[in-house]
């Protein structure tokens, strides 16, 4: 196996300050710098790791645009490994994003803007965010890869999408807010993202990568738990407890194509009987007058 | 210690407190969220400390507890805030968890301040007695927290913010608050975990406003029922009919019910006339660590 066929991939498991970019960008700097120490290629950021999360009426104060001097500066940061980073995204119509950003080699790659924004429960984003209208993979330097933000994974067609676009990596930076407290020893959010990030692993016979921040804000906690999972579903790394962490694994990307010949499962998956399928039901329920 | 739901030897109320499943908890990790709350909420804002009013109740002292874990023993100061008819005991229980958490404390018999404000009112009845020894402490505790540059931490319980039974601008004042997201059975169950003393765990709770007054005499049921009730009319959102199905009396539903939405001002600031197009707190709307 040649070395092209490694991935040194990290998480960086990082709890962003609310509302400050300057100390953030500031953070991301140490940690790519501690990242590439320990021979990292790809680094992953948590959600909106540039700004923190439960952000209201800042979102506008922290947003930074597509050919921006702070998108420039965060490319530059990617020369030597590929970064993925979570920002505010201001398009030139003034619509506001929750988006993560794939740079490499000094550019910016690939945009994923948030589908799914969470507006209920304690979960207000559609009041301040607009909501992405696309899952796109795209190619890099380790295989085809696609993002998804946090909650996008919650809607189990976001990963179906991205797996029939032929996806190696699956990466998924997320701001969890820790809830629902049992005897078990673990959160019931850390159940659920657990379940979902192997099950997507497994049978859409991929890598999944789940960057999760840490620290508190207003009160919340969020859970970490960063988890580095292979193409069989086997976690291979995961960061069990809320602290601040840098997540590493040696990725053997072969292992996507050992798992779908011991696995078919992608080849033998019917995408136009879905399509129509899917059509169907559309139509069936956009046929009634009222 | 004693992990809740596991203590089969432990005392009989005890594990009778615990024995409602779905409000059961894993002390272990409520612990560690809190004490990652404690630490992160007052250092991130620049404070090292926090003052905390100690009563000898099971709230005050896991409170404690909890701040004592997370900052230090010598970063925690407890306020000992007797009136001359509360209960001696309530104070003999404050200074047996100072001595056990090895915190700093202070005595300040807040009797000459009431008598002397209550003069001029002699017929004033308990409950607005007991409010006004309520705010009193909360004066000391702002105080202090100014001359020992800490945070007030709060100790108000989930089922008592809910129901409302607490002091607006008195207990329910705060800075941060660990407990505000846990019901009395699960205090309980973590207090009893962290090694709040037995006796202090075990007691009935009382505000101490008089002599004898115990919680669940003065609001007419148990923590325990209902805590089982706002379980699921709370958390789980059940409808009436559904909690009429779960075997709850109608009229004790209704009466918890009142006391949830009769409340609701006290867990909210205080309302705004609406004029300009960001008012503070509807549309002017900034997290509280904003910065931070």
């Amino acid at each position: 196996m040649s070395d092209d066929h490694r991935l040194r991939v990290t998480l960086a498991q990082m709890a962003p300050a609310l509302g400050d970019r300057q100390r953030n960008l500031e953070a991301h700097r140490g940690w790519i710098g501690k990242a590439k120490a320990t021979g990292a290629q790809l680094l992953v950021f948590p959600e909106l790791s540039l700004t923190g999360y439960f952000l209201k009426d800042l979102v506008s104060e922290v947003a930074i645009t597509r050919d921006g001097p702070e998108m420039q500066e965060l490319a530059s940061l990617s020369a030597d490994l590929d970064l993925v980073v979570g920002a505010v995204l201001e398009e030139p119509d003034h619509r506001y994003f929750n988006a993560s950003v794939y740079l490499s080699r000094g550019e910016l790659r690939h945009i994923h803007r948030k589908v799914y924004l969470p507006t209920y429960g304690m979960f207000d984003e559609q009041r301040y965010l607009a909501s992405g209208d696309r899952f796109r993979s795209f190619p890099t330097g380790y295989g085809r890869a696609g993002i998804l933000i946090c909650e996008d994974i919650w809607h189990l067609s976001t990963a179906y999408i991205l797996s029939l676009q032929g996806v190696d990596l699956m990466i998924c930076p997320s701001a969890s807010p820790g809830r629902g407290i049992s005897t078990d020893e673990r959160l019931g959010t850390a159940e659920s993202y657990a379940l979902l990030c192997r099950t997507y692993a497994q049978f859409f016979t991929t890598f999944f990568l789940y960057c999760n921040r840490v620290g508190y804000e207003d009160g919340a906690n969020f859970w970490g738990g960063s988890m580095i999972i292979g193409p069989n579903g086997d976690l291979i790394q995961q960061q069990e407890d809320a602290d601040e962490a840098l997540v590493s694994a040696t990725l053997n990307l072969g292992d996507v194509r050992h798992e779908r010949l011991s696995n078919p499962l992608l080849r033998d998956e019917k995408l136009e009987l879905t399509v129509n399928e899917l059509r169907r039901v559309w139509h069936e329920r956009t046929r009634e007058p009222y | 210690m004693n992990s809740a739901g596991s203590g089969m030897s432990a005392p009989a109320n005890r594990t009778e407190r615990a024995e409602f499943l779905p409000l059961a908890i894993n002390p272990a990790l409520v612990e560690r969220i809190l004490i990652g709350f404690i630490q992160d909420e007052v250092r991130k804002v620049g404070f090292q400390r926090v003052v905390i009013g100690l009563s000898g109740g099971v709230d005050s002292s896991l409170a404690a507890t909890l701040a004592a874990r997370a900052l230090g023993p010598a970063n925690v100061k407890g306020l000992l805030m007797p009136y001359r008819l509360s209960d001696p005991r309530s104070q003999r229980d404050a200074e047996a968890v100072v001595r056990q958490l090895g915190i700093d404390h202070e005595v300040v018999d807040i009797s000459p301040q009431i008598d002397a404000y209550f003069a001029r009112y002699p017929d004033a009845e308990p409950a607005r007695r007991g409010n006004k020894m309520a705010r009193e402490r909360m004066t000391i505790l702002y105080d202090q927290s100014w001359g020992w540059q800490a945070l007030v931490l709060g100790t108000s319980n989930k089922t008592e913010l809910l129901l409302g039974y607490g002091t607006i601008y008195g207990d329910m004042a705060s800075a941060v608050n660990p407990i505000g997201d846990l019901y009395k059975t699960q205090v309980w169950q973590l207090a009893d975990a962290l090694g709040v003393p037995t006796a202090i765990v075990q007691k009935a709770p009382s505000a101490d406003l008089w002599a004898g007054q115990t919680d669940e005499v003065e609001l007419g049921f148990q923590y325990r029922e209902v805590d089982r009730l706002l379980y699921y009319l709370i958390e789980r959102r059940y409808s009436l009919a559904e909690l009429e199905r779960e075997g709850f009396a109608r009229s004790f539903i209704d009466v918890v019910m009142g006391k949830v939405r009769d409340s609701q001002y006290k867990r909210r600031l205080p309302v705004i006339a609406k004029l300009s197009s960001r008012t503070i707190d509807r549309d002017f709307r900034y997290p509280r660590d904003w910065g931070h």
